[in-house]
């Protein structure tokens, strides 16, 4: 399915948030979820709800990471 | 023969609380910047800091951002919004970071200008406005303006963190009165955020008044970056005590110091 993954259009296969997010990792070689975080169209999912989140053709979908900052 | 005195523990009388959370140590470190992460680790290690700075990005970013929670647990995370241009913007970082770091303590930088990083403060009291509601412990980057500051405390802000002067520029205090007068009008802590180069700096903006110093770039671009973290822990507390000890009055003639009386010659 479609969707806009960080403001990238993306086409890619998952079924909930918890398998979108296997498949970032294994991309960016960042497995750990510690310190993720995902918004699905603007809403924040908590990390224990990514597994019954599902996903649909079209969702705007932010995966970001805590790092180093001021 | 004088008594012997126990050693003295300043800053057993003078905690520091932001939020009803006791903080061991009046300086925030940022973690950004540093040759290494090891160089990170250990600059973070030698300031004393009980808080470190964070910020939230895309996972796609280039950076070695993956190990810098790993490396920095056990202290508590206060996450920027560093970057953020509009109220809006910055409410969904902060959101994301609420979950990616599992604290509710946010800094909130909105800024209006990439050139000086300078808070865009219409923008900025909006998102604080909006955060605080939403439950935030909300600590914004904001002007060393009395007004902008109070205006921020009154719509719930748990401390206010003005600039010393601009983010990186290690400028130093640019308007020490007015960061006198904010620190005078405050009823919650004062932060300083931004412009300090190096441990002078810090000492001073204690000695005005401020409760804690965040400090970064100073730190992190230093040659030597743990030294520096080191100098500016006892910059903080060395400014601090001097607050409370209270300074001399400045005057225009000297002054003897030595007893006038007795004097060889006389």
């Amino acid at each position: 399915m479609r969707l806009t993954v960080n403001g990238q259009a993306r086409e890619i296969e998952a079924a909930d948030l918890a398998a979108l997010f296997a498949h970032a990792a294994e991309e960016t070689g960042s497995p750990d979820p510690q310190g993720v975080a995902i918004a699905v169209n603007g809403h924040v999912v908590r990390r224990r709800d990514w597994e019954r989140t599902p996903i649909a053709d079209g969702d705007r979908i932010e995966i970001v990471r805590a790092m180093q900052g001021g | 023969m004088l008594e012997t005195l126990t050693p003295l523990r300043p800053e057993a009388d003078d905690p520091f609380v932001v939020a009803g959370v006791t903080l061991s140590s009046r300086l925030f470190i940022g973690t950004a910047g540093y040759p290494t992460q090891v160089i990170m680790r250990d600059a973070v290690a030698a300031s004393g800091a009980e808080v470190a700075t964070a910020s939230i990005r895309r996972v796609s970013l280039q950076g070695h951002g993956s190990d810098t929670v790993k490396i920095l647990k056990g202290r508590r995370f206060l996450p920027n919004t560093a970057g953020c241009e509009t109220a809006r913007d910055a409410i969904m970082t902060a959101e994301l970071a609420r979950e990616a770091l599992d604290t509710n303590w946010i800094k909130v930088e909105v800024i209006g200008d990439r050139e000086t990083l300078y808070p865009d403060v219409t923008e900025l009291i909006e998102a604080c406005r909006h955060l605080v509601d939403d439950g935030f412990v909300v600590l914004p980057y904001c002007n060393d303006d009395p007004i902008v500051c109070q205006r921020l405390a009154d719509l719930g802000c748990a401390a206010v963190m003005p600039m010393g002067s601009l983010i990186g520029s290690g400028m130093g205090i640019a308007n020490p009165a007015n960061l006198e007068l904010i620190c005078r009008r405050m009823s919650v802590p004062v932060i300083v955020d931004a412009g300090i180069g190096t441990a002078s700096d810090a000492v001073i903006a204690m000695e005005l008044g401020a409760d804690a110093c965040l400090i970064n770039t100073a730190v992190a671009k230093a040659d030597d970056p743990v030294r520096m973290a080191y100098a500016m822990r006892g910059a903080v507390q060395a400014g601090r005590d001097a607050y409370l000890a209270g300074r001399i009055p400045r005057r225009g003639r000297a002054e003897p110091s030595s007893p006038q009386l007795g004097l060889v010659g006389s």
